[in-house]
């Protein structure tokens, strides 16, 4: 056992767990913050994607002694005294999601690649959502929420690295 | 699927994990960013007795210079690569082709030397630190050793470091006035190449003077296109490109596997190979 | 297009025909989500299942002893351990009187039959102990030879997945109607023939499948959570699997991340857990890893198709011929081999013609069970139809859209009975078409086409077009006894009055993501009369909703929406009687408009029907002989299916150098009826585009020689992400249906059965310069590159 101590949405947690703990796991079995759903073993779906010291993580892919001492932020962290977020009314909006089990990864992608890139192209925020599946969409929505909610402030919460670097954009491109 | 069990150590300096790695002997694990051994670990597919996370060694992660070099510190992330001024600059290649690498949450916490000694001829940066000429400095019992990455691929999945050795930092010859391509050719966006072509080209009076060519998947390791570099020398138009393009998998063995059979990678080098060089000729 | 659809009573609706935000979305957005995997109750065990690694073979020894040993451990099971109790798993659909049945245990007990076949359980206290016992269990398997191939499989001497069957054919069920084919082809001046390959897939819900079982012992009462479609079925069969008397069963559907059909089944694992449940005393979770579902939870399609089509030199159809072989898989579960038959009555579509023979051969193999994927048998009727009339189109010289606008049925022939004996209620195909093909832009792309081709352009562009209909609300009862189905298709619904004038619509639908609660909602809000926000929609525990048949097919909107409809309007009859007698006038001399009872003339004599549920709650003054409740409950047994139809047109380029093929354009015009809400349906659209294009581009459930699953992982199997797919032009036009009240037809299946053609035919049409006229499915860059290499070779 390996005694980690992580703070989850502002709580901080002590813990002794298994070194082969995956994090996806200790937030729903240890924690009983459920809001963060499995899809896969193959770290290939993201619906299990969450902030990690302010930077998306697939925590199916993560040790939770690998969280030792940083800050995580779920979906259910998100929303401020009840109120939504930015994303959240969008995808609410757009109608970017159905059976909702991606949407916990998806939300958390499209706030990441918001943070960077605030103004995006539908291409840019379809590059930036390619390691987070959903099977109901067909993505259309998921992507006109992402758009309707940029250039919005999308409440972050402590451990976000927004006011860190404030619409800093970076192009993955790279030409020669 | 949940990883079997195993014993975890965070060692604080790179000595101290060699350490741990020569009293595990062979059943030590190194955990960087853990985006290629936990997928492993979860299929069960590895087995290790310990893991060893030198995730948090200070003085392995940013990028420097160091006269014509520039020294990226194994523990960097793809993430920052890709973002890194020096990298971009001197290193372009290395920033694009690691912008293709699986996806944003991957990347944030995937490393360089990760992906490097996992030393799979599928991923993309193998190819890429090949056609940099790259070399690889590990650190053992017996101290620091320097390996070119033409020696550092040894097998399907084995590099050139002992179980005892942690990788510490990638050092590749600054390639200004280069142009550079990395074609990367995948069926679904996330999915791993088929076949990919890192180009570096070096241009004097409108011909190509000099090319090196990275082959991704074309084999058991990451392969440079020998034959195809060597027609590439003063090819002067889309056309020579084209010819010498044809030798690009001269000399690879690629595998058969659900996404691709043997011929059909070796036209896809051929096509890839003229694709990449125009485009990092600027003949494209 | 509008937005202001509106239908038959509701006429004057607020709700219906807008498009509502979902009720469904805050608990989803938020993570306050109840997926089954979630449930966490005092004493919980987990359960994980031993799956046999080989396709084929005899079960030697199974040793769960060594488990029992491993920390945290608190029993194990062979097959033979729990075979007492647990019976076979049932298929409702045994097509013909002399389909073979075989026994499907659960869990095997002398064979595996199946990679993924459950061979032991475990049951511990976490499920991390739970994996590493599955290692120490001990298994020796007696090779036998796989089976693999649908065609050998039938061969006389082939090995036999079922030994004591005496062979592979499960059935075959034949079709004939019109003259017969081979009168027709004789003075056809035009035949064209062809083999298609529906490719297995593996549907992919996102929510990996998950059962929670808790007894309570003293009573000898089970509550079963599942991700299901499909809790009332599932309470019926697990009680005749297990013997555990209905009454005490309650099946829970908690929130369910799609299903796709994948989750409309009886899996061995809820009769197992149950099973182990009921042994223990105890609560028992069993949750499935992505690659273990891949093995586990059912795949679809899996089909060889020769299909022949005979027509006059002017283009007019006389005539069609399909033979399929369906692969079964190993075993027949709840549905299996109807879905094949479900397509027999589409393989004619919309067109007209004289003659149509359809047979089908059920066969099994040693591979996971086949069951309904989205469309079920109609994606690979339309495929097949809508692939060979394109090779006609082309045989003839024709426009592929000029030789459909000849076949197909005028809009004023409706209503019409096909060749296949199906009566379409109403449909305008000229409509639709006329509308995608000018969104689409078809003459400037066909221009662009031709010169890309003239210039030699490595890149050539390809155009392909779908004209697809299908039926759905599933289903009339009386047509499913002639099909051999072993259950109606009816549908529930109730309203439940609260004395404070909210409501409760009680349904036997069981929504995972199409927003039920808030279209439900919408059609109770309009004929009630009361505001969206005070109807709260109850589905999927079979203890608030005693009676449905669930959600598939489809058939959600069509017949339990309307039975939701036909409920509100007997609770506002029941009302008026009680408003007349409270506002002392006769029934004939109210108006009910916006939930309220006025006199005519005198419109200060009012009473909302949220004060009449007051005035029944108390019943301090109702006529003689009324009862104190204005609740209804209504079962609709549809009349006839829905055919929903639609044009849909997809522009590619194909990189002919790798093989590469871009989906550029793709342009569908959806004819669904009228329109509850259009958000919703437009939603409804864009996922089913989503799969059938990745049909026809990335997804196969790929098997090696030995019948191991090789696209095993979702890295493996290419389910395509929002960079893969493009933006989607979607509208509609609106043909009202006949066989219900609101008009609906159904969407759910409508954009995976239209678009695998449209994308496949864009693809072969780039390529005909080449001389290519088929790509196999998924259309691989390797597959095109070779087709090519091969045409020109």
């Amino acid at each position: 056992m390996t005694h980690i101590k992580v703070n989850v949405d502002g709580t901080t947690y002590e813990d002794d767990v298994e070194p082969r703990l995956l994090l996806a796991h200790y937030l729903r079995d240890r924690l009983g913050l459920t809001g963060t759903p499995i899809g896969c073993d193959t770290s290939s779906c993201g619906a299990c994607t969450v902030e990690l010291d302010g930077a998306t993580a697939k925590s199916c892919s993560v040790l939770a002694v690998q969280a030792d001492g940083c800050a995580v932020t779920t979906v259910q962290g998100l929303a401020k005294d009840g109120e939504w977020t930015a994303l959240q009314r969008a995808f609410h909006e757009c109608h970017g999601l159905q059976c909702g089990y991606c949407t916990p990864g998806m939300i958390m992608a499209a706030r990441d690649m918001l943070r960077e890139n605030p103004h995006p192209t539908s291409e840019e925020v379809r590059g930036a959502l390619e390691g987070n599946l959903c099977r109901c969409t067909g993505y259309q929505n998921i992507v006109r929420a992402v758009l309707a909610a940029s250039g919005q402030q999308d409440g972050s919460g402590p451990a976000s690295r927004a006011q860190d670097t404030p619409g800093r954009q970076v192009s993955e491109e790279v030409t020669a | 699927m949940i990883p079997p069990a195993f014993e975890y150590a965070r060692p604080q300096t790179v000595e101290e994990a060699v350490r741990l790695l020569g009293e595990a002997g062979d059943e030590a694990k190194v955990l960087a960013g853990g985006q290629s051994l936990l997928p492993l670990l979860r299929l069960r597919l590895a087995f290790p007795e310990l893991v060893v996370d030198v995730g948090r060694i200070p003085g392995l992660r940013g990028v420097r210079e160091d006269g014509d070099t520039l020294v990226i510190g194994a523990l960097t992330t793809h993430h920052d690569v890709v973002r890194d001024p020096l990298v971009r600059r001197h290193a372009g290649l290395l920033a694009a082709a690691t912008a293709t690498v699986a996806d944003p949450a991957v990347r944030h916490r995937g490393t360089l030397g990760g992906s490097l000694a996992h030393a799979d001829p599928a991923g993309d940066l193998p190819a890429v630190v090949l056609a940099l000429d790259g070399e690889l400095v590990a650190v053992g019992p017996n101290g620091e050793r320097t390996v070119p990455a033409r020696e550092f691929f040894v097998d399907y999945l084995q590099s050139a470091l002992a179980p005892d050795e942690v990788l510490v930092e990638v050092r590749v010859p600054k390639a200004d006035g280069w142009g550079f391509h990395y074609e990367k050719f995948h069926r679904v966006a996330q999915s791993w190449a088929i076949v990919g072509v890192a180009a570096m080209v070096r241009r004097e009076n409108g011909h190509i003077a000099e090319a090196r060519v990275g082959l991704t998947n074309m084999g058991a390791t990451p392969l440079r296109a020998a034959a195809a570099e060597s027609a590439l020398a003063g090819a002067d138009g889309p056309e020579a490109v084209t010819r010498a393009a044809r030798s690009a998998a001269e000399g690879a063995q690629p595998g058969q596997d659900a996404s691709a059979s043997p011929d059909y990678r070796t036209h896809l080098a051929q096509v890839l190979t003229k694709r990449a060089v125009l485009t990092a000729a600027g003949m494209g | 297009m509008t937005d202001q659809a509106v239908a038959g009573e509701a006429e004057a609706g607020r709700e219906v025909g807008r498009s509502r935000l979902r009720k469904e979305d805050a608990r989803l957005l938020t993570g306050q989500t109840n997926w089954t995997d979630n449930i966490q109750v005092a004493g919980l065990l987990h359960l994980a299942i031993l799956r046999s690694p080989m396709a084929h073979a005899r079960l030697t020894r199974v040793d769960v002893a060594p488990a029992l040993e491993r920390p945290g451990v608190l029993a194990a099971f062979s097959g033979a351990d729990l075979a007492e109790g647990l019976g076979s798993l049932p298929c409702a659909w045994p097509v013909t009187e002399d389909i073979v049945l075989p026994d499907h245990p659960p869990i095997a007990v002398e064979e595996v039959r199946y990679a993924g076949d459950p061979v032991a359980v475990v049951v511990a206290r976490d499920r991390y102990a739970a994996a590493d016992a599955l290692e120490a269990i001990e298994v020796d398997y007696d090779p036998l030879p796989p089976v693999l191939d649908l065609e050998a499989a039938l061969a006389e001497g082939a090995p036999l997945v079922h030994s004591d069957k005496g062979t592979n054919r499960c059935y075959t069920w034949p079709l004939t109607t019109g003259e017969p084919f081979d009168a027709v082809r004789e003075r056809a001046e035009v035949t064209v023939k062809r083999r298609y390959h529906q490719q297995r897939l593996i549907p992919n819900a996102m929510e990996p499948r998950a059962v929670v079982v808790t007894p309570l012992a003293a009573s000898g009462e089970y509550t079963v959570y599942s991700a299901t479609q499909i809790p009332h079925i599932l309470r019926i069969m697990l009680a005749t699997v297990t013997g555990i008397p209905e009454h005490k069963l309650r099946v829970i559907a908690p929130d369910v991340g799609g299903g796709f059909g994948s989750k409309l089944q009886v899996y061995g694992e809820e009769a197992l857990a149950l099973a182990v449940a009921r042994r223990l005393g105890r609560p028992v979770k069993w949750t499935e890893s992505r690659s273990e579902g891949y093995l586990a939870t059912h795949h679809g399609r899996g089909m060889i198709q020769d299909i022949e089509v005979a027509a006059t030199r002017e283009g007019r159809l006389l005539g069609l011929k399909v033979d399929l072989i369906a692969d079964m898989g190993a075993y027949l579960m709840l549905v299996t081999p109807g879905i094949p038959i479900l397509g027999a009555f589409m393989y004619p579509a919309i067109y007209k013609m004289d003659s149509y023979e359809f047979n089908c051969t059920g066969v099994f193999t040693t591979r996971t069970p086949t069951d309904a994927y989205r469309g079920a048998g109609r994606p690979e009727a339309t495929f097949a139809i809508e692939r060979i009339m394109d090779e006609l189109a082309v045989e003839l010289g024709l426009d592929p859209v000029e030789l459909r606008r000849r076949n197909w049925i005028r809009r004023e022939e409706f209503p019409y009975t096909t060749i296949a004996g199906l009566t379409y209620d109403s449909g305008d195909y000229e409509a639709a078409t006329a509308k995608a093909l000018s969104l689409f832009g078809y003459d400037e792309l066909r221009a662009e086409q031709r010169r890309r081709n003239e210039r030699g352009d490595p890149v050539r562009l390809g155009i392909g077009v779908s004209t697809f209909t299908e039926m759905c609300g599933l289903a009339p009862s009386r047509v499913l006894r002639d099909l051999r189905y072993g259950a109606g298709g009816w549908e529930a619904a109730s309203i439940r009055m609260l004395p404070t004038g909210k409501v409760e619509v009680v349904t036997g639908t069981s929504p995972h993501g199409q927003g039920h609660e808030t279209c439900w909602s919408q059609i109770a809000a309009d004929v009630l009369g009361v505001p969206f926000e005070d109807v709260e929609v109850l589905h999927g525990d079979t203890k608030s909703s005693p009676q449905g048949m669930d959600t598939y097919g489809s058939r959600s909107l069509a017949v339990g929406g309307e039975a939701v409809h036909r409920a509100a309007t007997t609770v506002v009859h029941k009302a008026r009687r009680v408003a007349a007698h409270l506002l002392e006038a006769s029934e004939q001399d109210l108006e009910f408009r916006d939930g309220v009872f006025s006199v005519k003339g005198s419109p200060e004599a009012r009473k909302s029907i949220q004060e009449i549920a007051f005035e029944a709650f108390t019943n301090h003054d109702l006529p003689d002989g009324v009862e104190p409740s204005i609740n209804a409950e209504h079962v609709v047994d549809p009349e006839n299916f829905s055919f929903p139809h639609g044009t849909h047109l997809c522009a590619v380029e194909v990189d002919t150098e790798t093989g590469y093929t871009k989906i550029r354009s793709y342009v569908c015009v959806d004819d669904v009826g009228h329109v509850v809400n259009p958000m919703i349906v437009e939603g409804q659209v864009h996922g089913g585009l989503a799969q059938g294009i990745a049909q026809a581009l990335y997804e196969e459930a790929v098997y090696d020689d030995e019948g191991n699953l090789v696209s095993g992982t979702m890295a493996d199997y290419l389910v395509p992400s929002a960079a893969d797919l493009p933006e989607f032009v979607t509208d509609r036009t609106e043909t009202p249906a006949s066989s219900n009240a609101l008009g609906v037809k159904g969407v759910g299946e409508a954009g995976t059965i239209a678009s695998t053609p449209a994308v496949v035919n864009a693809v072969v049409d780039a390529l005909r310069p080449f001389g290519v006229d088929d790509v196999r499915m998924p259309c691989t860059p390797e597959r095109v590159w070779r087709a090519v290499r091969e045409a020109t070779a």
